[in-house]
């Protein structure tokens, strides 16, 4: 595999994390009750904390001298690799919480995989973050129950956050060239392999809380080349601002 | 010159002991099993330590208590190098660091869960109260002050308590 490709693969990687942490940190203290401003601010942490190991090792790989925090902070929008789903504003709690399930349970697969990496950095990273993502799905497995077999307002603001949901789905298991190259070196993995075992996970849980896969004829795609929805350049010009302002500032 | 000679593994993990972790100061990062090995050689000793959680902020101020520690010994330049295989496990914890965990008042973690699939419902575990050791027990959030703890609340001596999940 070329340095360029483990380098875009691991950007895909650490995107998907970095923008949904921050995403999720949104609601450090907007929170509907006490737990869960504790909770979504926990995950958030771990995911930045995921993300910024991986895009360490992207840095290393890349061996130009950039750190996490320069991948983080000085690329545009186009230059991130993210699914498009993780970029969304975060809605109300019901669509929050359903995104959790639906990039959370192909994070814990994804992340259960590359435990197996042929790259040792990887698969530690791996190794970590799959713990991480097995406490995330419990806790959004709960909530999208919760929410879905409630009251009739949670369960229409959860079916409603399904509906709009599910068409960004299809884009995180659509292998391109440099997955199928991350694949067959044993670096990464393919995602269209995780499908099944992602389904298996998500259908229950949604079947549990009375919600119904709606029928979408075509799914959004285009993160992983760079044509991202307008939300994107908005969250990372209030992420990336203050890192802007004073280049080279450590506290 | 007399040249003394270099400290074990056994010394130095001795030394770490007195680093206590941020955020469960009864414990040492050496019990925790953040310390994964210590190695002194003439030019230096090099600490390999791994993270607890990913994005733990203590970690920072770990490396730099473990400096500070090891300087008072004089044994030169201090490396720390971070592994993250294999993945930090609560299973590590020893049943001494256990005990001082619920004498603290956080009740210690179980088993890890390893399970592939994640269960629709949670499993009905119960957690022992470190105040008044009652089972009657139930978990109030997975996510408590800290990554490492989740809140818990005690319906026999009516308290909220933090337990140290198990991962």
């Amino acid at each position: 595999m070329t340095d360029s490709s483990s380098l875009q693969y691991l950007l895909r990687l650490g995107d998907d994390r970095l923008v949904l942490g921050h995403r999720l940190s949104e609601w450090c203290g907007h929170g509907p009750i006490l737990e869960e401003d504790i909770a979504l601010a926990n995950i958030a942490l771990d995911l930045i904390g995921e993300a910024a190991l991986l895009l360490k090792l992207a840095g290393q790989l890349e061996g130009k001298g950039r750190d996490e925090d320069a991948i983080a902070y000085f690329r545009d929008a186009t230059d991130y690799r993210n699914a498009l789903i993780v970029e969304l504003p975060i809605g109300d709690f019901a669509f929050t919480i359903m995104r959790q399930l639906l990039f959370g349970t192909f994070s814990l697969a994804q992340m259960d995989a590359l435990q197996r990496s042929t790259n040792a950095d990887l698969a530690g990273i791996a190794s970590k973050a799959v713990k991480e993502a097995r406490y995330h799905v419990r806790h959004s497995t709960q909530w999208v129950v919760t929410l879905g077999d409630g009251s009739d307002e949670s369960h229409d603001r959860a079916q409603r956050a399904l509906d709009e949901l599910w068409r960004y789905t299809g884009e995180l298991f659509l292998p391109d060239a440099i997955d199928q190259e991350a694949a067959a070196s044993g670096f990464g993995v393919d995602p269209s392999t995780l499908a099944d075992l992602w389904r298996a996970q998500v259908e229950p849980v949604l079947q549990a809380g009375k919600l119904t896969i709606p029928p979408v004829a075509y799914m959004q795609r285009g993160g992983r080349d760079g044509r991202h929805t307008e939300h994107l350049g908005h969250m990372l010009a209030e992420m990336q601002i203050v890192a802007r302002s004073h280049p080279g500032a450590a506290w | 010159m007399v040249r003394r000679a270099l400290p074990s593994r056994e010394e130095l993990l001795e030394i770490l002991d007195a680093v206590k972790d941020p955020e469960v100061p009864v414990l040492s990062v050496v019990e925790l099993g953040i310390v994964r090995d210590a190695v002194a050689a003439d030019d230096g000793v090099v600490v390999t330590i791994t993270p607890t959680y990913s994005g733990c902020p203590a970690m920072h101020e770990i490396e730099s208590e473990i400096r500070r520690a090891l300087a008072a010994d004089a044994l030169g330049p201090v490396e720390i190098r971070t592994t993250y295989a294999p993945a930090w496990t609560t299973d590590w914890i020893t049943d001494a660091a256990r005990k001082k965990l619920e004498a603290y008042g956080i009740a210690p973690p179980g088993p890890a869960d390893s399970s592939e699939l994640i269960p629709l419902r949670r499993r009905a575990t119960t957690v022992r109260c470190p105040y008044c050791q009652s089972h009657d027990t139930q978990q109030r959030s997975v996510f408590g002050s800290t990554a490492c703890k989740s809140i818990w609340f005690c319906n026999e001596c009516r308290q909220p308590f933090e337990e140290f999940k198990a991962i």
